[in-house]
């Protein structure tokens, strides 16, 4: 087992390996989304109380599972960067940096789109939404600091660092967002969390969640691949392989 | 191990001495900047007592800030940090060691100017004990997390802006319990809920961040 992942941080085996998964991901990321959109979009009953707009969930809900849970495969991984010095993992870290950021900027616009029709504005200053917002700018800091220091290899120990301490700050900037919003604006009207959800809107919520998960695993391993072919390009196996295709 | 952290302190704070035209830099940032609100929002007496709290510490975090870049800049360009690593003691004591100097430099002279500045902003008396408190907690926060940053961006050119992208947002738990405990202060609301959590926030700083530090002072010189 211990074998296998240190093979897997090997570039060439890596890219080998990740390849035959390639059609499987992206097969699998169209398939889960095609049903889980058709559910949702158009089999899923209208929501008596916001109508169809609710609809987005299917969107924002699964992007902001995945803007938290990117954010905690980046710092894992860069804590294996920082401790085992892999190759493969130092990759991880600066190319889950921008999908995270990706999937968070979705989840704050679909949040937007859906709370003008909800709530009559685009923008509340309420805990979710603002902790959400500094998710991106944790996410922004960590593709700065990968991007100005030249060195890719050193770059990506000082991105796994930063997001190592984010890591640390996260939960302390949640709580402490919702503490200064529960204390500042008691009686917000805030649509809590869904007390139950009915299973027609459920399952294919459940659907797009695994959907964007492989989705991410996908695109990951294919700017994974990209990225090993650009800092290995002075190999052999690389110029091998070019000359090959 | 304590003497060399006594002396690292007193070598920094020396240093610090000789150019004495720079320890006024922060301090005046933080004046001029807190005159600018009045100016650019309205001299209203009550309105400006309600902004105070937000606008002493968002200014606290900006004077911070600029002020931070100067822990570990000349002594990374001049060696003496890879020093520090060759040091028989071991290098987190001797970066906590930095740290404080820097504090003492940098966040001391605060606990005077912003309750001053405050003032200035017709915060009401009753609030400027609770006020104290919190910059005497909350700015050595500012310097240990505001020093993984800097330690990171150490070997890079015009490190400033990016200092700031980074750091900012690791900022604001201080930002909101600091802030939060002077407005309930002003409010006669009980606030030693903030200040608790604002103490917790710098007993973890004080324990992780000197690890930070050095993993981050390591990376940038490799």
């Amino acid at each position: 087992m211990w074998a296998w992942f240190h093979k897997l941080s090997s570039p060439k085996y890596y890219y080998e390996w990740s390849g035959k998964w390639l059609p499987w991901l992206g097969g699998l990321t169209i398939l889960l989304s095609a049903i889980g959109l058709y559910w949702g979009l158009v089999v899923a009953p209208t929501d008596y109380q916001q109508g169809e707009s609710y609809r987005i969930i299917f969107i924002h809900v699964p992007a902001a599972w995945m803007s938290m849970f990117v954010y905690m495969v980046m710092a894992s991984a860069g804590f294996v960067a920082l401790v085992w010095k892999t190759k493969i993992s130092e990759i991880v870290v600066s190319e889950c940096a921008v999908i995270g950021a990706v999937f968070t900027a979705i989840a704050l616009v679909t949040g937007m789109l859906w709370g003008k029709p909800t709530w009559g504005t685009y923008w509340t200053w309420d805990a979710r939404l603002t902790s959400e917002l500094i998710l991106l700018f944790l996410y922004f800091g960590v593709i700065a600091i990968y991007s100005s220091i030249e060195d890719k290899r050193v770059a990506a120990k000082a991105a796994s660092m930063l997001s190592i301490v984010g890591v640390i700050n996260i939960p302390i900037i949640h709580y402490s967002v919702t503490w200064w919003n529960s204390l500042h604006q008691p009686n917000m009207e805030i649509i809590s969390d869904k007390p139950s959800m009915d299973p027609s809107m459920l399952y294919p919520l459940l659907i797009m969640a695994i959907a964007f998960k492989v989705y991410f695993v996908w695109v990951l391993f294919m700017r994974i691949r990209n990225e090993i072919i650009s800092r290995e390009r002075a190999t052999k196996w690389v110029k091998e392989l070019v000359t090959a295709s | 191990m304590l003497s060399a952290l006594l002396t690292i302190i007193r070598r920094d704070l020396l240093v610090a001495f000789r150019r004495r035209a720079e320890l006024m830099n922060p301090i005046l940032f933080y004046v001029i900047v807190v005159t600018l609100f009045p100016l650019g929002v309205s001299p209203d007496q009550e309105f400006l007592s309600q902004l105070a709290p937000g606008v002493v510490w968002v200014t606290a975090l900006l004077a911070a800030l600029i002020s931070m870049e100067s822990i570990f800049r000349q002594d990374f360009d001049d060696g003496s940090v890879e020093q520090l690593f060759l040091s028989q003691h071991p290098p987190t004591i001797l970066i906590l060691g930095k740290v404080i100097a820097h504090w003492l430099i940098t966040g001391l002279p605060m606990l005077v100017i912003v309750p001053l500045m405050a003032l200035l902003l017709y915060i009401p008396q009753q609030a400027i004990p609770t006020l104290f408190i919190t910059v005497l907690i909350g700015t050595p926060i500012l310097s240990l997390i505001g020093a993984i940053g800097v330690a990171l961006t150490a070997g890079l050119r015009g490190g400033g802006v990016l200092l700031g992208l980074l750091v900012l947002p690791l900022y604001i738990p201080v930002l909101i319990f600091a802030s939060g405990a002077v407005s309930a202060a002003i409010e006669g609301l009980p606030y030693s809920g903030h200040v608790a959590m604002l103490g917790a926030g710098l007993i973890l700083a004080l324990i992780l961040s000197p690890l930070a530090i050095s993993a981050s002072l390591k990376i940038s010189m490799s």
